[in-house]
């Protein structure tokens, strides 16, 4: 039987997902709602706080659509992922090397440009991303105006508006998400153009970080970046995670399996 | 512009002010960075523990709390 390298990663992470299911990642600011989001896709009753770094280890909730799996995982609320706590690393981790079908990420309406931030970051590792504004119903009671159509143009990914606590937008959520998992449409999200400085760094470093190989398992631009950033703790990170492949894919071989790459 | 710019940390209760420079360095940059403290954010002192220290700051409709000697690494002017 063939298996893709990415589903070994996953189990990694203590996903087992059954047959053919999609693995959703859901990320976020902390205190945007995006448990709210989780037990209302799931069902799920899991406990929803007003208080930061309630999720601290990944939950996984179900959820069927159009007679299709889907696995959701609830990582932990973060405001970055350049990973200096627990929170930020497990869900670094988790969108870099779990490999998701897509990657939910869950923005407050009320505060767009500080959690954008996040949203960029996210669309530097992978390109399988939509974005949810949540907390409608609260910019509405602001008296605020978003223009989701021209946000959707400018950062070239899906944009669904919700308000998770009534339920509002979810349908088109998961029909957002059915569209990228399953039927492969995969989004440009527009990237952030560095200082001539870095780019021109990042230009020097590209065919070296293309020559490693680690393609499959992270985005090259990233690691540049990264490595450009000194980041010690990821590039450790990341030399565990890629010997981690080879064995189970050695591990596999022997059990008379075998790998396209 | 030519006003003086001031650290964060000497901001009195109620007062409000535009972040100029930030002289934080290392991991708590990053990290002031990803909470929204950037150049020309609006910053207003809304709180300040008993002994003075940790400072509570009104950012983009979210309270933040910071160390005052952190604080002291924020340039801020006036507005």
């Amino acid at each position: 039987m063939l298996q893709a390298p990415g589903r070994i990663m996953r189990e990694h992470f203590g996903i087992k997902t059954s047959g053919e299911q999609y693995v959703i990642a859901l990320a976020g600011n902390p205190n945007v709602g995006k448990s709210t989001v989780f037990n209302t896709l799931t069902g799920l009753h899991q406990h929803t706080g007003n208080w930061p770094g309630k999720t601290v280890d990944n939950a996984q909730g179900k959820y069927s659509y159009k007679d299709k799996s889907f696995l959701l995982v609830d990582l932990p609320g973060t405001y970055s992922l350049l990973a200096h706590t627990v929170e930020e690393e497990i869900a670094r981790d988790f969108i870099c090397f779990g490999q998701p079908d897509a990657t939910i990420v869950v923005l407050d309406a009320t505060s767009l440009e500080r959690n954008l931030n996040l949203a960029m970051q996210v669309m530097e590792i992978t390109s399988n991303v939509i974005i949810c504004v949540n907390l409608i119903d609260e910019a509405r009671k602001k008296k605020l105006k978003i223009d989701f159509k021209e946000l959707e143009k400018e950062l070239g990914v899906p944009i669904i508006p919700t308000a998770a606590r009534n339920g509002e937008g979810l349908k088109e959520l998961q029909k957002a998400v059915y569209t990228m998992a399953v039927e492969k449409v995969i989004a440009s999200p527009k990237q952030v153009v560095y200082s001539e400085e870095v780019e021109k760094a990042i230009k020097i470093l590209m065919p070296k970080v293309e020559a490693l190989g680690l393609a499959r398992i992270v985005n090259p631009k990233w690691l540049a970046l990264r490595l450009l950033d000194s980041d010690v703790s990821f590039i450790k990170t990341i030399s565990r995670y890629a010997t981690t492949q080879t064995q189970q894919m050695v591990a596999h071989k022997e059990q008379g399996r075998e790998f396209t790459l | 512009m030519g006003k003086l710019s001031i650290p964060l940390s000497t901001l009195k209760l109620g007062q409000t002010s535009s972040v100029v420079h930030l002289e934080v360095k290392g991991l708590l940059r990053r990290r002031i960075l990803d909470m929204g403290i950037v150049p020309g954010t609006i910053l207003t002192c809304i709180g300040r523990a008993p002994a003075g220290d940790p400072i509570a700051y009104l950012v983009r409709d979210t309270v933040i709390a910071l160390r005052s000697e952190d604080a002291r690494l924020i340039n801020v002017e006036q507005v």
